[in-house]
């Protein structure tokens, strides 16, 4: 296990991915803190999106141009962690897949891919963080994202840091392992199939009696967030790193700052 | 060609499918039970891990050496007394069968459960020809009478529930009085198997399919539940097995070996209720058996796959786990996929058999979960095959016009940090104001898919990197 406490702190790249970035800047400075908090020096390099829209829909030439950027830009670093298990998946899984037998890039895909982490699992399984210092009260669900899942193996290590916060209790949902329905550009170019399947889940959501529901990928977030509203419901949607960093005074997911003061 | 596939429309069928209140019914049947029971019969076996990296090992290695087993099959098969019958097409496996059928003057055909009859449709060839083809499994059997094809690689009739079955028997079976209960599922089998018990008898070719063909011995298997395999092929005179080339393995250790995951990924089960081995003709000592033993085996596109990036897909024994665990599947069921093969493994393999220009919505339709991949028992990464057809349709301008546009216009910016901060910095601050009052949107352009069924919110303003910038600007100062 890295020192925290050695002379050079650990320099951690912060792939912030794209969604945080435009969509909820508040999981990104979550993210900072947790790090900073367990001994890191945080950075943010100039970036842009790990590429998957581009890899998943068939157009490699860009997801290359694309992850070749992100190589560049993040290789100085000891390690590059992402607040999603998806991006971080994408660079620990699937760089090294698109630069297989390139006799400049794989090496360096494969090299950023072994220091590449998703949040909360980095936080556990490399830097030994056991609890965390945050308040937050309720009924919280974890839905666990797919690639984080299962490319990843993020499952306890949400659950064990939630679990360190004094007022939270963890409520199960039925199916916590099955997709959300996201899937990318999926949700938009197969919208029906999406909805059934995010039915399903905000069903399970519902049936948990959780206030709150948490999951380590925006997009995640934002699909089951979506539907919960259209479905006039109340339940109340973070990314776990805002829960874990005690920083919950941004309004939920898809609720107005006045409504949420 | 082979049978007509609606793969083209698969998001109709997939709206279909969804307003199907029936259909959606029995899915919802599904869905758990699969799962738990599979989880179950795999906790309880410390090994069953490392059992899934041998069943692909052994897969595997017969690939690389698929010509050596399959002469070395014949070679036994027709040491045995049996004969190969060598089938390029979906056309010439259908010819052999029928000529088989023709020569020894068949009036009545029964068959064990087969998805390759499917593949080649096998049925329509052989009631074409004059002859009745009888399903003996009891979900094919139904379907049959429905003359639908099946939703599901091991559980044909999944799609139905019992009160549909039980008006098609009724309606079918014009023997059946009124008053007699019909309500449970076992009532069902047992009328099932009085109309079949007259047609075993009556049959002068039996037809199965096979899980696997064993080359040291020129063995073929079956694996069934119902007891019909059995019937069916040991009660004419004729046995034909059809099976297409990949199904060879080297040895019978090998197929023990496989046959360990199968019936656990499959239905739960640690062993099918019947795992038949048959190898040639009935022989002289023999009491019972056929008195012909044929194997038509069919290429059908698979030797292509050889070599490519697809030649894992070759791996696959069948089981449906894949599709038992599959979100989409769950929400559209099998006939939406429009061809044989549904469910990720048909996502990958339907392409290959049809041509991706009339499959290529199947790869697309996947969420890219990763669950099928992670329950295959032989570890075929079924996701990444899929995006491999993606990539083929994106090369050869397939994808639809919008999902190029889209793409390349987003590409354009995300390979342009500085470009990419200055425009998403302006855009997100437009949009946060317009989505200030509501915190969500109800509709987007270009992105009705989305917001015809949730709200999209409405981002918090500055982008991240904006803020992060001011902020450590700030700290310095």
């Amino acid at each position: 296990m890295p020192q925290n406490s050695a002379a050079r702190p650990i320099r951690v790249g912060l792939f912030v991915t794209c969604l945080v970035d435009l969509m909820r800047p508040s999981v990104g400075f979550a993210a900072a803190k947790l790090l900073e908090d367990a001994g890191c020096r945080v950075d943010v390099p100039s970036q842009t999106c790990c590429g998957q829209p581009a890899f998943n829909s068939g157009d490699r030439a860009n997801a290359r141009a694309i992850a070749e950027k992100t190589i560049a830009a993040f290789e100085r670093y000891d390690y590059v962690v992402a607040p999603s298990g998806s991006c971080a998946g994408q660079i620990k899984k699937h760089f090294p897949e698109l630069f297989q037998g390139d006799p400049n890039l794989s090496q360096r895909a494969a090299a950023l891919a072994d220091k590449t982490y998703e949040l909360v699992s980095f936080l556990v399984d490399v830097l030994g963080v056991t609890k965390v210092d945050a308040a937050f009260a309720g009924d919280v669900t974890y839905h666990d994202s797919c690639s984080g899942l299962r490319e990843l193996g993020v499952k306890s290590q949400p659950r064990m840091l939630l679990s360190s916060i004094p007022g939270v209790n963890i409520v199960e949902m039925k199916e916590n392992e099955v997709c959300c329905g996201f899937g990318g550009t999926f949700a938009v170019k197969y919208g029906d199939i999406s909805d059934s399947i995010v039915s399903k889940k905000t069903e399970n959501v519902t049936e948990s009696g959780a206030h709150t529901l948490l999951a380590g990928d925006l997009g995640c977030l934002m699909n089951m967030a979506g539907k919960l509203h259209r479905e006039g419901k109340s339940i109340e949607v973070r990314h776990v790193a805002e829960v874990l960093a005690g920083m919950t005074d941004a309004p939920p997911i898809g609720v107005p700052a006045e409504a949420a003061e | 060609m082979t049978a007509q596939p609606t793969s083209p429309q698969f998001k109709d069928n997939a709206r279909h499918a969804l307003d199907d209140a029936q259909l959606q019914k029995a899915l919802g049947n599904v869905r758990q039970n699969f799962i738990d029971r599979r989880a179950a019969v795999a906790a309880k076996l410390p090994e069953f891990e490392g059992l899934r990296d041998s069943a692909r090992d052994i897969k595997n290695h017969t690939l690389k050496n698929l010509d050596l087993y399959l002469e070395r099959y014949e070679e036994n098969v027709t040491k045995a007394g049996g004969q190969v019958h060598w089938a390029r097409t979906a056309e010439e496996a259908r010819q052999a069968v029928l000529d088989i059928c023709a020569r020894v003057g068949a009036k009545t055909v029964t068959k064990g459960k087969s998805m390759i009859s499917e593949e080649i449709a096998l049925n329509d060839a052989i009631e074409a020809a004059g002859m009745k083809a009888v399903e003996t499994d009891l979900g094919e059997y139904i379907i049959q009478l429905r003359h639908e094809a099946p939703s599901h690689i091991i559980a044909p009739a999944v799609h139905l529930n019992a009160s549909q079955i039980e008006s098609d028997f009724r309606k079918h079976h014009t023997h059946l009085d009124p008053a007699r209960d019909l309500s449970q599922p076992t009532q069902l089998l047992t009328e099932a198997r009085m109309i079949l018990r007259e047609k075993f008898l009556a049959a002068d070719v039996g037809i199965t399919g096979a899980n696997f063909l064993i080359a040291e011995t020129g063995t073929s298997i079956i694996v069934t539940n119902e007891g019909n395999g059995d019937l069916t092929q040991t009660l004419p005179k004729v046995h034909i097995v059809i099976a297409s080339i990949e199904k060879v393995v080297p040895t019978l250790e090998d197929a023990s070996q496989i046959l360990r995951v199968l019936a656990r990924s499959a239905t739960g089960q640690e062993m099918s209720v019947y795992t038949t081995f048959s190898t040639g003709p009935r022989r002289p000592t023999d009491v019972d058996g056929p008195e012909e033993y044929h194997v038509v085996l069919l290429d059908n596109g698979r030797s292509a796959m050889l070599g490519t990036e697809f030649e894992e897909m070759l791996r696959c024994i069948r089981c449906g786990a894949c599709m038992n665990h599959c979100p989409v599947y769950h929400a559209v069921g099998g006939h939406a996929y429009g061809w044989v093969y549904p469910g990720p493994m048909g996502a990958v393999l339907t392409p290959t058999l049809i041509g991706v220009d009339k499959g290529g919505h199947l790869p697309n339709a996947s969420t890219f979960c990763g669950r099928c991949e992670s329950v295959c028992p032989v570890r075929i990464p079924l996701p990444k095959l899929m995006r491999h057809w993606r990539e083929r349709e994106f090369e050869r301008h397939l994808s639809p016009a919008t999902v190029r546009w889209g793409i390349g216009f987003w590409a354009f910016f995300a390979k342009r940090p500085a470009l990419y901060r200055l425009a998403t910095g302006v855009a997100m601050r437009g949009l946060a104001w317009l989505g200030k009052s509501t915190g969500r949107f109800k509709s987007l352009p270009l992105a009705a898919g989305w917001t015809d069924h949730r709200d999209f919110p409405a981002p918090q303003g500055a982008t991240f990197q904006q803020q992060w910038k001011a902020r450590r600007k700030g700290r310095s100062a």
